[in-house]
């Protein structure tokens, strides 16, 4: 063989290599995408999918968020739904608590610039943008009190912006919830 | 042939300059808010320093290496005098006009919005007037390559061109196009209302812009590294390019699907709805692709030249390559760091994963490990590489190379693993202290020590690279010889068109950004009643 073939040759199983390397990599990309559709729709598990308007300027005044409204409240149908604002620099209520083992819907947004939700040891995690509502599916089994960090810059009292969540017991919650009212425990 | 030495030497010297400032602060950072630190009286401080070092490290220092050797590789790879030379001038003086007109306000504490701008914060203008410059800088730039590289095709009217320059220019389209949105979030969003033509914004719709910019910028970054990958490393230790045609692949896929896919930035954000979120996922699972394609050239590449120094065996051959090459000892740091960096960066893009840890600390870690790692250990190598030819001396210390490249990589690794893991106990990012003394957060004090050493140690390995460079202008003039590039195994004679220019791979690239990007612009810019009041930063 001569040494033009050889090298021919040798450009030929290069290329062979080459291909297969591309296949395999093009089979991890296209199943990581389809793990994720499958996981999406097959368990519901996605980040926050419908996008809901707030004029920021009113959220005080009317509506959702007024501050009456703001705290745990036990639905009819054995849900709870948590509603907060993030301002420069706090959560109110500054201590949501909530019931263990329970559907719980987080409803939040930004009274002034961005802010974020963050409860540790757990996968709650939202930004609060002015403007829009954020909206966080989530259930504790473990009971006890949760850090609850602003995660996003929002000015120079970002660092002091800490809430808390307290998970009790669900008997306690709805022997607490049966007042009315909307529940935190601020204060306690 | 390198003419046009001072200009690129210029930019060089700018970049590493303010690089060596922005990293103090970066160390100062570490510190100050760890256990060993004591607590700021002034948090605004830790603000100030945060906004300097992400605007540094984010958008001046890379940018200036790319543009510096972007000119290198357009003088050496195409044997040609750079064209539009006073240009190039006008640019880089842009770059250090915004440079100076960023930074006083920002030292002023008037412009503590961090580089990420976070509308409705809003910071003084000349702050944003400062980085708009820096990015008109790089766009003379951009132009300039894109010039010079049709200069060359008139005189060699079909031949393939040099796979560093194909590269080059091909950064640079992607830093145009990816600067774009940035730029329509500052001159349509943030400037008029930081000069007090307007008082609301739409935060959301800021996030959006952002978002296209955020995660594109960082190939952008990693260009010059993948350049020297491909065209540097295997001259350097004496092997070959495994593939010409798959290292052009490779830099066309970054082209064409880094831009689509910055909304996994905005996985947990509210003003965007389910779907784009999804195809923002898949599409950046597909960036995976160019990045898989190049290890396995490279480390082909390396291969080679191994067996060429005589190794043997499956893997015996590792123990063949010239681990005392600075250049062989990066490219390993390098890729170890990508490694764990990629792998992180799976998590991140993740639709579901995401959750977990988005804006902790963790991502902090993450980006500083590729960026900070991965990238700049191979800018340091460039530099090493390219420096004899733009000085017309030696570099002797490579002894001192070597350690600096070592401690480089030690730093990186004890800084960014423990912020992984401290991410991964919900620690968030941007704070300037934490309350230790909390119970619920005593256990990361051990982590957040060992970073702050972590960048002590970096900084000790940045210190020592400007003085090796430094000291490389003073030592006997030698004739470094023309500077070259790697030769792939089957070196093309021709090469099709498609992988020898860039029109239709812009095409594509414009085209998937507008599909991808294009309906949740138009639906919140069209959207009434989502605009906030802004809120001025440092306004008494």
């Amino acid at each position: 063989m001569s040494a033009e073939e050889t090298h021919q040759a040798s450009a030929e199983v290069a290329a062979r290599v080459e291909r297969r390397w591309a296949t395999i990599a093009v089979i991890i990309v296209v199943m990581m995408a389809l793990l994720a559709a499958f996981a999406g729709i097959h368990r519901a598990t996605m980040p926050q999918p419908r996008v809901e308007t707030i004029d920021p300027a009113r959220i005080h005044l009317s509506g959702e968020f007024v501050e009456g409204n703001l705290g745990s409240v036990l639905e009819a149908n054995g849900t709870v739904t948590v509603r907060a604002i993030g301002q420069q620099y706090s959560f109110t209520p500054a201590c949501i608590v909530v019931p263990a083992d329970t559907p719980i819907t987080l409803r939040a947004t930004s009274a002034d610039v961005v802010h974020g939700i963050l409860i540790q040891a757990t996968n709650v995690n939202t930004m609060l943008v002015p403007g829009y509502i954020s909206e966080q599916l989530m259930r504790f089994t473990r009971i006890g009190d949760y850090l609850m960090p602003c995660q996003e810059f929002c000015s120079f009292g970002h660092e002091g912006m800490w809430g808390k969540v307290k998970v009790i017991d669900k008997a306690e919650f709805a022997d607490r919830a049966k007042g009315g009212g909307r529940l935190s425990c601020v204060g306690q | 042939m390198l003419v046009n030495r001072k200009l690129i030497l210029a930019h060089f010297w700018l970049a590493f300059a303010v690089f060596g400032i922005a990293l103090t602060l970066g160390a100062w950072q570490m510190f100050i808010r760890s256990p060993i630190g004591t607590w700021l009286s002034n948090p605004e401080l830790y603000y100030r320093s945060l906004t300097a070092h992400g605007t540094v490290m984010g958008y001046v220092f890379p940018t200036l290496v790319a543009m510096g050797f972007g000119y290198a590789i357009s003088e050496a790879a195409l044997q040609q005098r750079l064209v539009g030379v006073r240009w190039a001038w006008v640019g880089f003086w842009l770059i250090v006009a915004g440079s100076v007109m960023a930074v006083i306000p920002i030292a002023l504490g008037r412009a503590s919005v961090l580089y990420t701008f976070y509308p409705p914060l809003i910071g003084n203008v000349f702050y944003y007037l400062g980085v708009v410059l820096v990015v008109v800088g790089s766009w003379i730039w951009v132009a300039l390559m894109s010039v010079n590289l049709r200069v060359w095709r008139r005189a060699h009217p079909g031949a393939p061109v040099p796979l560093a320059m194909f590269a080059n220019v091909a950064g640079s389209y992607l830093w145009a196009w990816t600067a774009v949105g940035a730029a329509l979030e500052l001159l349509l969003q943030i400037i008029p209302v930081a000069a007090g033509l307007k008082s609301t914004i739409d935060a959301g719709l800021a996030r959006v812009f952002f978002s296209w910019t955020l995660h594109a910028i960082v190939y952008f970054w990693l260009m010059p590294t993948y350049i020297a990958y491909y065209t540097i490393v295997p001259r350097a230790i004496g092997g070959r390019i495994y593939s010409d045609s798959m290292a052009r692949i490779s830099f066309i896929l970054f082209l064409v699907v880094a831009m689509p896919i910055g909304m996994h930035h905005t996985f947990a954000d509210p003003q965007v709805g389910a779907g784009f979120k999804f195809i923002h996922s898949a599409f950046t699972a597909l960036v995976a692709l160019p990045t898989l394609l190049t290890v396995f050239t490279i480390c082909a590449s390396v291969e080679i030249a191994a067996r060429l120094r005589g190794g043997r065996g499956m893997f015996g051959w590792i123990r063949a390559l010239p681990w005392d090459n600075p250049m062989m000892l990066a490219l390993a740091f390098s890729f170890i760091m990508l490694g764990f960096g990629g792998a992180g960066g799976l998590i991140n893009m993740s639709y579901q994963l995401d959750a977990s840890i988005h804006n902790t600390q963790w991502i902090t870690g993450h980006f500083h490990l590729i960026f900070g790692g991965a990238i700049v250990i191979m800018y340091f190598a460039i530099a090493y590489d390219l420096w004899p030819h733009l000085t017309g001396r030696e570099l002797i210390d490579v002894r001192l190379i070597r350690t600096q490249l070592w401690l480089w990589f030690i730093g990186m690794i004890v800084t960014t693993f423990p912020w992984h893991w401290v991410g991964i106990l919900g620690m968030p990012r941007r704070m300037a202290y934490f309350d230790f003394g909390d119970p619920a957060i005593a256990p990361q004090a051990l982590s957040v020590t060992l970073s702050a050493i972590g960048g002590f140690i970096l900084l000790a390995s940045g210190i020592m690279f400007i003085v090796i460079l430094a000291r490389g202008m003073r030592t006997p003039k030698i004739d470094a010889g023309p500077y070259r590039f790697a030769l792939a195994v089957h070196q093309p004679a021709t090469v099709p068109v498609a992988l020898n220019t860039h029109a239709l791979w812009v095409a594509l690239m414009i085209g998937l950004t507008l599909t991808n990007y294009g309906y949740p612009i138009l639906n919140l810019a069209l959207s009434s009643g989502t605009s906030v009041p802004a809120v001025y930063v440092g306004a008494q």
